[in-house]
């Protein structure tokens, strides 16, 4: 489930009641398993693409946890994002065997075209890039990914049209 | 259960449902009703197939692994009724007669033998029944009906299977201290963290084969006594998580998992739960501390896990490839299993091949084979025939070895000895075009950005080593830091809690030792000998040999090019970053490193 353009501005997802019912859905499936709370926050991730501070103190009272537990584990797994990505995000796998084959490259063309940093989003909300470690696909180096797709084997002068085909599929949704 | 004749595999990967996947799908299934072939043709979605970058659709059919491209929905009812109804292949829609390859698993090379990996890309992996024809789930009927707990650990423990990820423990003695301890519940755990970059056979094993680790587990479960198993897979395999997902649900609609086993009493279940993106989460304690819901970090050892594990129960942990051996042992037997391998190394070990090898993928080759064996008549060799330089095993908390240990038979004895490890079976070949400083400065990047923080020698320790590391890579380097880098390396090994601390040390150390050299030229002549860190580099045009064809100027990152067309162009080095974009691109090989 990708969240919409507008959504994604919200800073809170509690207000908006579409998101809540699923807020509160994820919690009602999963809070009494056992070891909970990672099974609550990676469905958050997912369903919602974040999980912003209010959620955490929401979650956190839902559960019976202190805050500050919740915090702890939101911060210390880099899955888990605070704030709002892009509509789309793509990966860039800093691996080994990636960063052998030249990852590098493929980072700075995207830096160039896009003018962002990895981490950031471009403007528009299109957009986010950031890195990662391996996603197991080290036979096709360099790898990234795009939205769910791996992508093997990139090359730099290639990756304009990686973000066309993005604005492309954009403007057929639209 | 309905006994599907033919299936057909359309991509659903997200260029493939821009394209109408999910239209041809439809289409597919009202034409096989139309032409009333509901019994006999089942219709499956699958990731990519093909070329995303051709018109139209494709499709797969198996058994005959027939490719369709380019279709349209118009084309649906014809090759329905051609290669269902008739039974024959409608030749005018295979517009290329490219083979679907697999990149990643070819077909067996001489010296390989496949235990784990004999099913992969053999059997559909969400089909359970496809598992049981090929003899899946009958070393689970054989333990329950014919062995006791104890002759199954025996068993495991003759075949001398030893632990695959990573410290290479006899399993079958882990699986007896669990069955002795005392405790109302105990758990049973797969290691799916497969957090090595660089390693990826644990991915195509959940992928390819789910049943064969959920086999594997409960079987463990059963002579180890454990009730409630996890498998820990970590979020960056989401294919894998929804697999297992498939399997652990196939299975309890199998009576192979649940209350009362096949009828046999005995009880077990499975659940997979998710990492979230923490290296040390592959650590046991450290996954134990993430199922509970905790901060990923971990904890003195002992209490092991068998003792006081998964919420202070006694706990087996193993990893994907540990289980994925157990059914064929039990089926097989232990003399066939300890045939295979070397030495204390039993059986095979399936090893990921990348970076610059020829043939880069997974393989399983029994142990005692050596590194030449593997990466030159496996592998085929370095690409482009370049010089071998080194090949890092074993991932982060490994080492890189050196053409002169090429001779050595991989097992886990003779990788430690010569300062690296085993792991996961990563192997990342390296060729001339390397240097060395700069991957032990990128593993320690890694390790730093991964330590959890928990002790201080990690914590502090791998953070100075990467400073001195990136130092010596910008040609600033002193010449007492090769000191200093090693007392740090016995520091952290020495006062670290967990292997991710004990082990950070292993790439500088084994650079240090077998590349001594390179740290030397950057030390004392600020010169990269393999032309790599970018401080010691420049990009130039070759006057004469570059025709003005302005590909490289219009592909530098930062505009750092310029020149009329037909004109020799050059690089302004004020502005150049020396991302190596415009080298490699050149095709008069008109850019020349300095
Ligand atoms: C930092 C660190 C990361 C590890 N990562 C993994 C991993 O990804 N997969 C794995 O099976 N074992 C990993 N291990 C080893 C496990 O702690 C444990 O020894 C192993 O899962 C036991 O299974 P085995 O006996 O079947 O090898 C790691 C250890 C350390 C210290
Ligand atoms: S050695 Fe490093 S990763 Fe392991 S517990 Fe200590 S700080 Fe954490
Ligand atoms: S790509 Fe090579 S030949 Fe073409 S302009 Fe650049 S340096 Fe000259
Ligand atoms: S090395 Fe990279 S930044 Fe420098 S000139 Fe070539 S393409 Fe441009
Ligand atoms: S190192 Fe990039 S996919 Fe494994």
């Amino acid at each position: 489930m990708q969240k919409t353009m507008e959504k994604s501005i919200e800073a809170n997802p509690l207000n908006d009641p579409e998101q809540r019912s699923i807020i509160d859905q994820i919690l009602d499936e999963n809070k009494d398993l056992a070891g909970a709370t990672m099974v609550v926050l990676n469905s958050l991730q997912e369903a919602i693409g974040y999980i912003s501070p209010e959620m955490q103190v929401y979650v956190a009272k839902k559960l019976g946890e202190p805050v500050s537990r919740i915090h702890g584990v939101v911060s210390f797994y880099s899955f888990f994002t605070t704030t709002p990505r892009g509509k789309h995000t793509i990966k860039f796998c800093i691996g080994t065997a990636c960063y052998v084959s030249g990852i590098e490259q493929i980072i700075e063309k995207a830096k160039q075209i896009l003018e962002i940093e990895p981490g950031e989003t471009t403007d528009d909300g299109l957009i986010t890039l950031e890195f990662c470690r391996c996603v197991g696909a080290c036979s096709q180096a360099p790898v990234m990914v795009v939205d769910e797709e791996v992508q093997g084997r990139v090359k730099a002068n290639r990756f304009p049209k990686t973000i066309q085909d993005i604005k492309k599929m954009e403007a057929n949704l639209a | 259960m309905a006994y599907f004749r033919s299936h057909v595999l359309v991509s659903v990967d997200p260029v493939c449902v821009q394209k109408g996947a999910y239209e041809l799908i439809e289409t597919l299934q009202d034409e096989i009703v139309k032409q009333g072939l509901v019994e006999e043709v089942q219709v499956l979605e699958t990731s990519r197939i093909g070329d995303p970058e051709t018109e139209g659709l494709d499709l797969m059919v198996y058994p005959e692994a027939v490719h369709y491209t380019k279709l349209t929905l118009d084309d649906v009812p014809f090759l329905v009724e051609e290669q269902f109804l008739k039974g024959r292949i409608a030749e005018q829609y295979i517009r290329e007669t490219k083979k679907v390859v697999d990149e990643e698993l070819s077909a067996p090379k001489t010296k390989e033998v496949r235990i784990v990996l004999k099913n992969i890309g053999e059997i559909d992996p969400l089909n359970i029944e496809d598992y049981i024809a090929r003899d899946g789930y009958m070393a689970l009927g054989k333990v329950l009906t014919e062995m006791t707990p104890e002759e199954t650990i025996q068993e495991v423990l003759d075949s001398g299977l030893r632990g695959r990820g990573g410290a290479g423990f006899p399993t079958g003695l882990k699986w007896r201290f669990i069955r002795n301890a005392e405790a109302e519940q105990k758990y049973m755990i797969c290691n799916a963290d497969e957090g090595d970059p660089g390693a990826f056979a644990n991915r195509r094993v959940l992928e390819g084969d789910p049943h064969s680790v959920v086999e594997g587990m409960i079987i463990g479960a059963y002579a180890a006594g454990a009730s409630q198993g996890y498998i820990y897979c970590r979020a960056e395999y989401p294919i894998a998580v929804r697999t297992m997902k498939t399997a652990i649900e196939q299975a309890r609609n199998f009576g192979l998992l649940g209350d009362n086993i096949l009828g046999s009493g005995f009880s077990f279940d499975l659940e997979v739960r998710m990492g979230a993106g923490a290296f040390v989460c592959g650590e046991e304690t450290a996954l134990m501390a993430s199922i509970e819901g905790l901060r990923g970090e971990p904890r003195p050892r002992p209490p092991f896990p068998a003792q006081k594990g998964l919420w202070e129960q006694p706990s087996n942990i193993n990893n994907v490839e540990t289980y994925s051996n157990v059914p064929q042992i039990i089926l097989k037997g232990a003399e066939w299993f300890s045939s295979l391998g070397y030495k204390k190394s039993t059986g095979t070990k399936t090893f990921s091949m990348a970076g610059d090898v020829k043939n880069t993928g997974l393989i399983e080759v029994p142990f005692g084979i050596t590194l030449q064996e593997i990466i030159y008549d496996v592998g085929g060799g370095i690409k482009e025939d370049k010089k071998f330089k080194a090949v890092q095993t074993g991932g982060p908390m490994g080492g890189c070895l050196p053409e002169n240990l090429l001779d050595l038979h991989m097992d886990y004895e003779a990788l430690a000895e010569a300062g690296s490890i085993l792991g996961s079976g990563g192997l990342v070949v390296m060729d001339e075009d390397t240097c060395m400083v700069d991957i032990a400065r990128f593993f320690m990047d890694f390790t730093q950005d991964e330590s959890c923080g928990k002790c201080t020698p990690c914590r502090i320790g791998t953070r100075r080593i990467l400073e001195i590391l990136t130092r010596i890579c910008e040609g600033k380097g002193k010449p007492d830091d090769i000191d200093t880098l090693r007392y740090l390396c016995d520091q952290i090994n020495e006062n670290s809690l967990c292997g991710l601390g004990k082990g950070a040390p292993n790439p500088v150390k084994s650079t240090l030792e077998h590349f001594l050299d390179e740290y030397e030229a950057h030390i004392y002549e600020k010169r990269c000998p393999a032309k790599v860190c970018k401080s010691l580099i420049r990009f130039e045009i070759i006057d004469g040999l570059c025709t003005g064809c302005t590909l490289c100027a219009r592909n530098c990152p930062v505009d750092a090019i310029s020149g009329e067309r037909r004109q020799t162009h050059v690089i302004d080095p004020d502005i150049c970053i020396k991302c190596g974009i415009c080298e490699q691109l050149c095709p008069y090989d008109a850019i020349e490193i300095k």
